[in-house]
């Protein structure tokens, strides 16, 4: 089917476009772009008996008019914990959690059960993805065997299974040795290794940032350097080997400033930062929030100022969400020991556009942090409103305010620090393959 | 937290004494107010002399309920609490985590949900996570009193100590206290850092550079390298225990070479003042963090604290659960 979004302002971060448009699909592509497209290029008018059809029937021509048209958004971080802790996100309720956000892409990371590190599994993922996600699904292989850290994944039959990155996320590399050979073997498949950087002799027992709160709640701190010592480790690794690394979830100042001089050298590195790096501090953990709890854990406000500026100037490629579900039954316990993490999908969007509100950045570099950047690290032909491309598109109202309530959150899991935060600028229509998927309440 | 009306007896002007806490729990003494300090230990004053009497018993607490609840080992803090409540005359029970169903794998907040279905008045927590008496005062009505938690806070420790040192030195303010020894991971120095410093005390600290807890100086507080730098300065002198498991996690070399550099010996202590007062919350590790002549010599005022424990805890007792409706009467 057909669709035409009229006078919408049409972001398009890969070829700085900024200026209101018409943007009309056909089938699964964007087909033309230009003002002034008539509503009688949509087609014959809608039923709504049409064969595989829209949740929003009967609309075939949407007017953009006050609303923002970006490249439909691209996670190349989350985590949807299928197979193994089906219990805490599947692939469907990521998805529909993602399309709620305004993603029309997830790059899942692969430490499930059993861990993404052979093609079995990642065709598994695929063929769950097929039949249940509303958003497309774009597996991460493991790096080592079961994460372990001792011998190298199948890469190459990965690679053929469809895996878009390799990443032992959640654990270090911390055999530099291996992790050598395993740079140069994946460069031989064209595979970028993302790289969760903490070395976890300096991490210890640490549960948060360590630092004044720290101090004052008596907590195991984890210092900046646990995760600087390892980007500053791997960028070195990436000169002596020549491949691409990118940097997960980076929190923090001194990471943003190794990163900067690493690429100014001209080594091939990117980076991601989460939305909590750039929206919360350590002092969100008095009170012993376990939803304060993640790795790496929240800094100061020094570094939430670094992750900005590298944010601005580019040191920082992309904004992740590293959504990572847990149920009560890891956070409803004592601080120590409650899993990490947080949830994302559903609040990175408005988080972002914070950044936008407040003059860091614009509306254009912010959007390309979350579309074009992430999709060229991860190799993908997305994130772009261009004739010819896939119609993944989102369209956002930068005025919609909403309070978060996270028992609304299409996600399995609640663990969010972002409970009761007044937000703006959400996604009111996400559009997969042509295909609307997902339309918010707000719009009548 | 929910509103516990009536037990908050509101902060009367300045200077006026208070009639009760401010909330329903014991938590940390962070969020503790100078007048409510000062109402515990002058409580307890009046709580000390029962301790005395022949008959060391009165019947405040009578048919109240306290739960120890202990997921660490503990000796003095779980016998002073449970000689406070019996002095009152409230039942209490000891649950030790060997003997809880916590090896069974229930978690906290089931295991503290259940005890509060049986109706106690009180519920008393050691635990070694940070925290965990907070999310239990979060979701139970019940009062929680701390009796520690991870490195966090020690409350009713803190107390003690104020309680020793006024009593010793009839003020705080203005005195100069030094804590030395491991305070990264002593709740024991985070209390009583918070309380000294409401008071108006200085707090010196010093110890093994390992043990300084990262920017440890915006609590108000002064770091030294060394002991014998602090010894001559302070009117109170306290001790840490040293935990031995720490040497060879690279906090120090030896206990040997600790106690050569950080323990309180006759030698360092020639320095101090006359009048000094030397503390230790126990247990005492003799020969390592201080010097047996030390600790059993004229300075120490070690037992007195221990004491004191018990006159602070019924306070405490009386205050979070009889408190309500006899405020306005004497305890005895």
């Amino acid at each position: 089917m057909n669709l035409l979004i009229k006078n919408a302002r049409v972001i398009d971060p890969a070829s700085q476009t900024d200026r209101p448009m018409d943007v009309l699909v056909e089938g699964e592509k964007i087909v033309e772009i230009g003002n002034g497209i008539p509503e009688s290029r949509v087609g014959p008018s809608p039923s709504e008996s049409e064969p595989g059809g829209s949740s929003f029937p009967g609309r075939r021509v949407i007017d953009g008019t006050g609303k923002v048209l970006v490249p439909g958004l691209i996670d190349m971080h989350c985590h949807l914990r299928e197979p193994g802790f089906e219990y805490k996100e599947t692939l469907e309720s990521g998805s529909r959690a993602g399309a709620a956000g305004g993603y029309t892409s997830l790059a899942c990371m692969a430490n499930t059960l059993p861990v993404n590190d052979t093609r079995a599994v990642t065709e598994y993922i695929l063929r769950q993805a097929r039949g249940r996600a509303l958003i497309h699904i774009f597996p991460i292989g493991a790096v080592t065997k079961a994460l372990e850290g001792e011998s190298l994944a199948e890469m190459g039959e990965l690679k053929e299974a469809g895996v878009v990155a390799l990443s032992d996320d959640g654990k270090p590399f911390v055999n530099a040795g291996l992790f050598r050979r395993a740079l140069e073997y994946a460069k031989g498949f064209g595979l970028t290794i993302i790289s969760h950087c903490e070395d976890p002799n300096l991490t210890g027992q640490g549960v948060m940032n360590e630092g004044f709160v720290s101090t004052t709640l008596g907590l195991r701190g984890i210092p900046n350097a646990a995760e600087e010592v390892m980007v500053l480790r791997d960028i070195a690794l990436s000169e002596l080997t020549g491949a691409r690394i990118h940097f997960a979830h980076i929190s923090t100042a001194g990471s943003v400033r190794a990163v900067r001089d690493g690429k100014a050298r001209g080594v091939k590195v990117t980076a991601e930062t989460a939305p909590h790096y750039f929206s919360l501090t350590d002092e969100a953990v008095r009170g012993f929030d376990p939803n304060a709890k993640m790795n790496p854990p929240l800094r100061t406000a020094k570094d939430v100022a670094a992750i900005i500026a590298g944010l601005k100037d580019g040191t920082l490629d992309a904004i992740a969400t590293d959504h990572a579900p847990q149920t009560s039954i890891e956070k409803d316990v004592e601080f120590d020991y409650a899993a990490n993490g947080i949830i994302g999908l559903e609040t990175a969007l408005p988080l972002t556009l914070k950044l936008v509100e407040d003059g860091h950045l614009t509306l254009v570099e912010a959007i390309g942090k979350l579309t074009v950047y992430p999709a060229r690290i991860l190799g993908l032909s997305k994130g772009v409103i261009q004739v010819g491309e896939d119609a993944d598109l989102t369209l956002i109202d930068l005025n919609l305010q909403r309070v978060v309530e996270v028992s609304q959150f299409k996600s399995k899991s609640r663990n969010s620090p972002f409970q009761g935060w007044k937000l703006k600028g959400f996604a009111v229509m996400t559009i997969v393959a042509g295909r609307i998927v997902y339309h918010a309440p707000e719009l009548s | 937290m929910a509103d516990y009306e009536g037990r908050s007896a509101g902060r009367g002007p300045s200077g006026k004494p208070l009639l009760g806490l401010a909330g329903k729990d014991i938590l940390g003494i962070q969020e503790m107010g100078l007048g409510e300090i000062e109402l515990i230990l002058d409580t307890a004053e009046s709580f000390k002399e029962v301790s005395t009497r022949e008959i060391k018993k009165v019947p405040t607490l009578r048919g109240k309920t306290v739960i120890n609840l202990f997921f660490e080992a503990s000796t003095r803090t779980r016998t002073s609490f449970e000689i406070a409540a019996k002095r009152l005359s409230a039942d209490t029970i000891n649950i030790s985590a060997s003997s809880s169903s916590v090896v069974k794998g229930e978690t906290l907040i089931d295991t503290a949900k259940n005890l509060e279905a049986m109706k106690p008045d009180c519920l008393v927590i050691r635990h070694s996570a940070a925290g965990a008496p907070h999310l239990l005062a979060r979701l139970m009505d019940v009062p929680v009193i701390n009796a520690g938690d991870g490195a966090h806070e020690h409350p009713t420790q803190a107390l003690l100590d104020l309680f020793t040192v006024r009593e010793k030195r009839g003020k705080i303010a203005g005195l100069k206290v030094a804590i030395v020894g491991d305070i990264l991971h002593s709740r024991v120095a985070r209390s009583n850092i918070f309380g000294f410093t409401k008071m108006g005390a200085e707090i010196h600290l010093t110890g093994p550079e390992t043990m300084r807890p990262a920017e440890v100086e915006r609590l108000g507080v002064r770091w030294y390298p060394r002991l014998e730098e602090v010894v001559s300065e302070v009117d109170v002198i306290m001790m840490l225990r040293i935990q031995l498991e720490r040497q060879g996690g690279g906090f120090f070399p030896t206990l040997r070479e600790y106690s050569r550099f950080f323990g309180l010996n006759l030698e360092v202590l020639k320095r101090a003042r006359p009048e000094v007062l030397i503390m230790h919350p126990g247990p005492l590790n003799r020969g390592v963090e201080i010097a047996p002549e030390v600790a059993d010599g004229p300075f120490s005022v070690i037992l007195d604290q221990v004491t004191n424990g018990v006159a602070v805890r019924m306070a405490l007792l009386y205050l979070l659960t009889g408190g309500e409706r006899e405020a306005n009467r004497s305890p005895s």
